[in-house]
This record gives C-alpha cells, structure tokens and sequence, in this order.
C-alpha cells in the first residue's frame, strides 16, 4: 500500500484513522450527553410505535409494541470504549508504518506519545475529561504483558554471564542516581529565586527515587529498533528489570518516611534489610509459581489447548501475589518466565508454543502502544505546575547523574571482567537510560499534591526528553560510533558442539587449577538440573534429551525450509533413477549456505501450504471436535524411520552423497508438522546398518514416506521448475514403496513422543 | 628450562612470566596448586590429575589430561610419549586460557584467536596427523553427549556426520561427486570458528584460587 498513491494514500489513510481517533475519544469521553440521546430516541420511537398501533387488544392499557431497532449504549458503554481506544491505537501503530520516512527517523514510542498528545489536546478543547493513565490500570494490566514477555524470552546466557554487572547498575547505580538527584534538588531548591522552599529533604529524595529508574518499556521500545549488540542490550534492559527491587523500596521508605519527616539510622538500616527482602522474596515467589506452572505442564498432553493458558496465569499470579507482599513484581514475573520456559518448552507441543510466543507479543505490543498514548493523554490533562528552574535542574541533573554514575561504575567493574566495556559502550548505556511511564505512574501515586503537581510536571518533562531526543537520537549516534549491531545468528552445530564443549572444557580447567570460578558452579547447577529436577518437571523420556540433540534437530527443520523455499526443489534429483543420485547436485546445498535468513514471511506461508494439504487427509479420519488438536499418528513412526535411515546413510555416504541425503531428509522434515518440537531417539540399537537393502531406492523409498503427506511429495518429484505448490502425489506408486519400507525387519519401538 | 627448586626464586618466575604472559602472583599460585596436585614432587603425571574429584564427572575429561600430555601444546620439542611434566609445561598448557590483555593490536588479537584455536585443534585431533577426520569428532559428539547418558551412538553420529558436513559446504564449496572430504584441517577449522570471538570465551580467570581445595 504504501507503494501505491506514492504517499498519498497511507496520508489520507493516517487522516482518517486519526481523525476517527480524535471522534472516538469525544464520543467515549461525554457518555452523557449520549445517554440524553438516547432517552430522547427511544422516547419518540415508542411513541410513534404506539400511534401507529390501530388495533389495541382486548386490554385496555396500552401495549408497547415490540421494539424492532433500539438504541441502548451504556449497556456496553465500558467495554464499548475500551475496544475502540485499543483498537484505533492499534490503527495508529499500524499507520505509522505505511509512512516510510517518518518511522525510520523517529522511534514509534515518539508517535504514539505525540498522537495520544493530539488526541488529549482535541478532548481538552471540547472541554471533557480525557481518561488518564490510572495507576492501577497501568500497574496490574499494562505493564505485567510487557515484562512477561521480557523475561519469558530472556536470553538466559548473555543474562547469567553479565548478571555481576548489571547486579551492579541496578542496584548501585540506582542508588546513586536517586540519592544525587535527590540531594542535588534539595540544594535547588533553597535557592530562593525558585520559590520551591518548602520542598523538603525527603522529598526530594522521594523524588528523586522515583525519577532514577531507568524504565523497561521505554528502552524495550527504543532498542529494539536500534539493532545493537547483545551484549548493550542486555546490560541495559537487565539493569531496567532489576532496578525495581531497589526503586520499590526506595520509593515505600522515602514515602512513608515522607509522612513522618525524619529518618532515623535505624530505619535506614530496616530500609536495607527491606530491600533484601522485596528482591529475594521477589524472586522466590516467581521461582515457585515457575515451578508450579513446569510441573502443571507435565501433565497437559491430553489437553493441549489449554497449555499457554498455564503460563500466562502461573505468570500472572506470580506478579499478583509479589504485589500483596510489597515485594518486586517485576523480578517476581522474571524469575517465573525464567523458570518455567526450559521445562515448559520440552512439555508442550510445538503449536502451544507458537500461542505462547505471539500471545506475549501480542499483549505487550498492544500494552506499550496504549502506555504510550495515555502518557501523551495525560500529559494533556495536567494537572500542572511548571517551574523553570525545578525543571530544568531536574533534566540537567538526571542526565549528568547517569553519566557519572556509568563512567564510575564501569571503571570499577571493568577490573572484575574478561571483556571489558569500552568508552563507546559506556555512552551507549548512559545514553540508554531512558525515563518512562512507571516513573509516571510512582509520581501519580503521591498523595500530597502541593508537590505532587511540580513533581508530575518535571517526570513528565524528563520522560519526554529521554524518549523524544534520546529516542531519536540514539539510532543516528549509534550508526555514527559504529558500535557493534546484533549478530546474524546462523544456526551452526559445530558452533553449538564447540560452545559444550568450552562449556566442558573450561570446567575442567578451573577444576585442575582448583579454581571455583562461573564455569564450576554452572557446571553443577546443571548437574543437579539434569538429575533431580528435570525427572520431576519434563513429562516422559523428554527429560533425558540433551540440548545439542533438540537444537540439532531445530536446525534441522530450518535448514529443511530453507531448501524449500530457495527453489532447490528445481535442482531435486529425480528419485527414480539411482544413478542420477551420484551426480546429483551437491552445489545445491553449499549454495544455500550463502544464500542469508529465509524471510519469516515466506516461512510461515510454506507452513501454511503444509498444514492446509497435511488437514486435507487428517479431518478424513478425525470426527471434528472443537477442543482437539490434531496429532498426526504417523508422525511419529515417521520420524524414527526417517532418523534410522538418516543414520544409516550418513554412516555410508559421508562427504559424498550425505549432501543429497541430507536435501531429502531435510524436506522430509518439513513435510514434518510443526507439531514435534523436539524429537526423542529410541533408545533400542536395532540392526540397521546391515537391514537396509534398499540402499539404492532408500531415497526412494524415503520419499515413500512422504506419501502420507500427500501434498509434498510433488515436491520431490519436481525437477527444474521451482514450483513450490502442492499438487496431487501419485498415490499408487508410493503406496508400494511404502509397504516396501514398512515391511523392513528390525523392531519398531512404541513412540516415546508426544502422548 | 626443565627443572624447578622446590621454592622457585623469582628469576626463574620472571623468565616463565615473560614466556607465557601471566603476572608473577599468579605463577606462585598456579605453582603452589601444581605443587598441591603433584604431590610436592617435581613432575605432574596423569594419576595427579585423575585424583581430582570434580574432574571425574567431566565427560572430555580424557581429553582435557591428555592436553597437558600432548607435545603439541609445549614449546619445545619433548619426545613422545610424554608421561610427565614439569611446571613449565604445566604453565605452558594453562596460558592458553589467559584472557587476552586489554590493548591488543589487531593482528595480536588474531594471533591469539589463532593459538586458542590450535589448542581446541589438537584437543579434537587424537591421533595428531594435523586433521580431524570424522571418526575423531563423532568421538567429540559422543562424549558430549554421554553426559546425558541416554543415547545410542547412530545419534552421535548422526550429529558429527551433519557438523562434518557442514564444515565441508563452508569450507570446500562445490564438490565434485567423487570427492571425499578426508577431515578438518586447522585451515578449515579457523574458518568454522571465525565469528565464535574465542579468545574471550576461552578464558578463565587466575585469580582468587583457592589452592586449600583439592
């Protein structure tokens, strides 16, 4: 669409929408005035349905005729109102993309807060109430779908061997950041030309407290655009999750505290026992809702479709009940997403997964579009009181407390790390640190409004500048340092076999040095994972599957689509002549190598193909049943006939033929429903290097296999043309190769898969 | 050189310290724990390193010894088969999984990104004919995954068979049907880790070893 018009059409689109917004909200925002509408409506149309009633019955009263069209909009006025703010937001969002230019320059968390600032001033000017970002619809609605979906996708690793830097910019940084501004407005404030005297010491450090967070949702929406290394990314979106612990006890203490007037020692002290508590205690919740969300998911084969449901409620109780205590909610909701993932994954099935994965995104994206719009809304509403100098002394310090404590706390832990973190990634991470709504919202929660007013307004300045400059800004400095991007992560097992065994190796070494270092502990938290606590969360022989196995076969199923979709299957041998199998094109595969990341577009689309052919014949044999997920029973002798024979000519035609091989297995595990995740190996060692005489056909026969998925095969056969479409298989000669294959000697085992 | 005194003065430190680029406290405790492994003997044997408890659980842990039996990884030419060493040696083997300093140059980084590969190149090449031939990684996989203690070996082998593969389409491209790749040479071997930034990775900190432990 954007093609089209040259612009013109997204603009008038972006026009409408917006101004549909704009209509929408006045609506939402005066229900009055329509619930006198629609008294007045009905009033006439009962009446005029009553005179027109010529032949009353025998009754004397007069009978109200049947309404045929009535008008009643307060029966769904709330939910009413909910789904069209949350849908024109989304229009919004979706507007912004149609036009090019603007939203590659400025980030969408800019857009959405200047469209939501549109929309606040178009309802003030109609003199309504806009809504505002209520701390509680804010704090138990929007910001938990977010922080899951942080932590469920959590990159573990780059977490763990950083978690001793970003501990220390969480906490320490914080620390500092909320006690230099604090202490730094105090002083502001005596100065008498800001009239702010009567702010006192506590309340500035209230305040500054609540300003000294760095916020999750901001930088997760900056960021996230900005490509950058992992590492960057991770220490500051590490630093943005755990610093909660430390701003939500800061914030109870200065506030209660705020009350009374003085601090005493022995309270600053009850207030560092505090923080212990909230944070651990944070944690331990979530680690056993995770706990208990892994082991619920054991037992869910039968009922896979309430699988994610498990999740995000283990979740959402997790925050929920964090919050009863006082304790952090968010390193509650992390340290559960954390948890649970591992166990979770290796129990349910590939499509709850799916859910699972683009349910999150889903709920976060719409939350941080709605956080963002309510933030430009309220900032509208006011109520404000703008003071030059409180402002503007708040803006400088925040940003120079930041950098200072950055540059301070780099020098330090630089000693304690291998790779240390140079000039350019100390800027970035100071520069990351932006302000956002939860700021906001702690500042909403004041009770005292003298302050409360001035506080709001410099919050609100402060955010708007770190997401307004620093947002837009950060992409161009970022280009312009050349700081390191995000990797293109291609699967490689030979890079996953070699990082075990550094993993190993390493442990080894800092065992002979005596040494109990990372590596050492890592080591044994792993053993006790495999030995205990994997036998009691992960259903059936899952739980002796090793890692380099489900990520081999994830490769697997990639690369499989990759062959598909690059049009190898023009360069497929013809699986009839053997001897073509010789000369077959073994450049087709290396050049797959060189060819980048199949698009995720084309990937689901050949999923879809897939699927759409596979249910032709599954919904033959099933009776339909709206809470079945179909299971394919051939699935799963499927793989472990495709596996032996895999391993059989891998044994054989190793640096040769393997390639070949490897192109038909490969698109037979993409014929393969997304249905298996993970792959269990039989563990019984049947007779098969010496049972296979359809060596020269195994190819063939192979394809045989695929004949239960009727609409691939074609694919195989195909020479030359890069059609990828599924047609009619020729079902005859398969059926023979298939009994050819199935009556091959050597036991079957049960399926130990999913079931 | 060979021998060292039971309390090593410090020229003997310094002359080790320049070899292999660790700080002198470091090699006074590297050498109390050698000291501690070998019994307060002078030469390290490979019953020292298998009485160490934790190592036994290590699934490459053949390999790890045998790295610091491997002539390869000494600098100088020690006849076969070495069945002891000394601490010169010992420090030999350990300075490969120094961190590399802070102001490398370029090409210094390369030149240890290429010393830690040659050290992992001889860990997988048993038979030190300078190739990893596909029998010796399928080894690789194997112990790998006897950690797990669940699997045939088909399985193993099925992974080693899709790594080797997939060294060969880096490496060699096109080939002709009849070609066979013979094994990873250390050229190869280079190429496959290039983006696994391995000098970082491959690093352990010496310090604070507690050398009570054993």
């Amino acid at each position: 669409m954007a093609g089209l018009g040259s612009g013109t059409s997204p603009r008038l689109a972006g026009f409408v929408s917006l101004s549909l917004l704009v209509f929408v909200a006045v609506i939402s925002a005066s229900p009055d005035n329509v619930d006198g509408a629609n008294e007045t409506l009905r009033r006439p149309s009962g009446d005029s349905l009553e005179d027109s009633h010529h032949h009353p019955r025998n009754s004397t009263e007069h009978r109200k005729a049947f309404p045929v069209l009535a008008f009643n909009y307060e029966h769904v006025s709330k939910p009413f109102v909910i789904s069209l703010w949350i849908l024109l937001a989304l229009l919004m969002k979706l507007g912004f993309h149609l036009i090019p230019r603007v939203s590659h320059v400025v980030p969408e968390s800019c857009l959405l807060i200047f469209v939501g600032l549109l929309v606040g001033g178009v309802i003030k000017a109609m003199n309504q109430t806009p809504p505002v970002l209520d701390t509680k619809l804010f704090f138990l609605y929007l910001l938990p779908p977010i922080i899951l979906d942080a932590g469920y996708f959590l990159p573990i690793r780059a977490f763990t061997e950083n978690m001793g830097t970003i501990l220390v910019f969480a906490v320490v940084g914080t620390l500092w950041n909320a006690f230099f501004i604090g202490g730094m407005m105090f002083a502001v404030c005596q100065i008498e030309a800001a009239q702010v005297g009567h702010v006192d010491l506590l309340s500035c450090l209230l305040f500054g407290s609540i300003i000294s967070a760095v916020d999750p949702v901001a930088v997760l929406a900056v960021f996230e655009e900005i490509h950058i290394n992992e590492l960057l990314h991770i220490l500051v979106f590490g630093e943005s999750l755990l610093n909660d612990a430390v701003t939500v006890v800061l914030y109870h203490l200065f506030e209660e505290f705020a009350h009374e007037g003085t601090v005493t020692v022995g309270d600053a002290l009850l207030g560092v026992v505090s923080f212990f508590v909230v944070s651990v205690g944070g944690i331990m919740v979530g680690v056993i809702f995770g706990i208990l969300g892994a082991f619920t998911s054991r037992f869910t084969s039968h009922s896979r479709v309430i699988e994610p449901l498990f999740v995000f409620l283990y979740s959402y109780m997790a925050y929920l009940s964090a919050e009863v205590f006082h304790l952090s909610g968010i390193m509650s909701l992390i340290a559960c997403g954390v948890i649970m993932r591992p166990y979770v994954e290796a129990n349910i099935s590939h499509k709850s997964y799916t859910t699972i994965k683009y349910f999150l995104k889903m709920w976060s994206s719409v939350s941080e579009t709605l956080i963002f719009i309510f933030l430009g809304v309220s900032t509208v509403e006011g109520p404000h009181n703008w003071n030059w100098i409180f402002v503007i002394f708040t803006l400088i310090l925040c940003l120079l407390s930041r950098v200072l404590g950055v540059v301070g706390l780099t020098f330090i832990i630089n000693k304690f790390r291998i790779i240390k973190l140079t000039k350019k990634d100390q800027f970035i991470v100071a520069y990351g640190g932006l302000r956002g709504a939860i700021a906001f919202s702690l500042g909403f929660l004041l009770t005292d409004t003298e302050k409360k007013d001035m506080f709001l307004t410099a919050i609100i300045t402060v955010i708007f500048f770190t997401v307004f400059v620093q947002g837009m800004t950060i992409r161009p400095l970022v280009e312009l340092l050349a700081v390191k991007k995000k990797k293109e992560s291609k699967a490689s097992i030979n890079e996953e076999i070699h990082t075990q065994f550094l993993d190993h190796l390493l442990t080894g070494i800092e065992d002979i040095c005596g040494h109990y270092g990372h590596h050492h502990w890592k080591d044994k938290l792993n053993r006790f994972n495999k030995t205990y606590v994997k036998k009691w969360l992960i259903a059936g022989d899952r739980s002796t599957e090793p890692q380099l196995i489900s990520f081999y076969n994830k490769m697997e199923m990639k690369e499989a689509m990759m062959l598909v979709e690059s049009g190898s299957a023009a360069k497929l041998p013809s699986l009839a002549s053997t001897a073509s199998l010789q000369n077959a094109q073994q450049r087709a595969p290396p050049k797959q190598r060189a060819i980048p990341s199949i698009s995720k577009t084309r990937e689901q689309e050949i999923r879809k193909m897939l699927r759409a052919n596979l249910q032709k014949t599954r919904q033959r044999l099933r009776s339909y049943s709206r809470h079945d997920l179909f299971s394919d029973p051939f699935e799963d002798n499927m793989s472990e006939i495709r596996f032996r024979k895999q391993r059989v000519q891998m044994e054989r035609r190793v640096g040769r033929h393997t390639l070949i091989f490897k192109m038909e297995t490969a698109v037979l595990l993409s014929l393969q429903s997304s249905e298996h995740k993970v792959y269990t190996y039989d563990e019984s060692e049947s007779p098969r290097d010496g049972a296979a005489p359809e060596t020269s056909p195994d190819s063939v026969s192979l394809l045989s296999e695929s004949s239960q998925r009727p609409g691939q095969s074609s694919r195989m056969k195909k020479r030359g043309d890069a059609e990828q479409g599924a047609r009619a298989p020729d079902n005859q000669e398969e059926q023979q190769k298939l009994s050819r294959c199935f009556s091959d000697p050597g036991p079957k085992e049960e399926e130990e898969g999913e079931g | 050189m060979g021998s060292l005194q039971s309390s090593p003065s410090h020229p003997d430190y310094v002359d080790l310290a320049e070899k292999t680029g660790f700080s002198l406290e470091q090699i006074s405790i590297l050498h109390k724990r050698f000291k501690q492994l070998s019994h307060n003997e002078d030469k390290l044997r490979r019953e020292h390193l298998d009485q160490i408890t934790d190592l036994q659980a290590n699934p490459i842990r053949e390999q790890i010894v045998e790295a610091f039996f491997d002539k390869r990884n000494f600098y100088q030419d020690i006849e076969e088969p070495v069945n002891e060493i000394n601490f010169e040696n010992f420090l030999e083997v350990m300075s490969n999984f120094r961190p590399p300093s802070d102001n490398l140059s370029e090409e210094q980084l390369v030149k240890v990104r290429k010393e830690k590969l040659r050290f992992l190149f001889n860990m997988h090449d048993t038979d030190k004919d300078g190739t990893i031939t596909l029998e010796e990684y399928r080894h690789v996989v194997e112990e790998l995954l006897s950690y797990y203690e669940a699997l045939e070996n088909e399985t193993a082998r099925g992974i080693a068979d899709a790594a080797m593969l997939e060294v060969a389409s880096i490496t060699r491209g096109h080939m002709e049907p009849d070609e066979f790749y013979e094994g990873i040479t250390f050229e190869h071997f280079l190429k496959l880790l290039e983006g696994f930034e391995i000098e970082s990775r491959m690093s352990i900190r010496f310090m604070n070893m507690d050398t009570t432990t054993l």
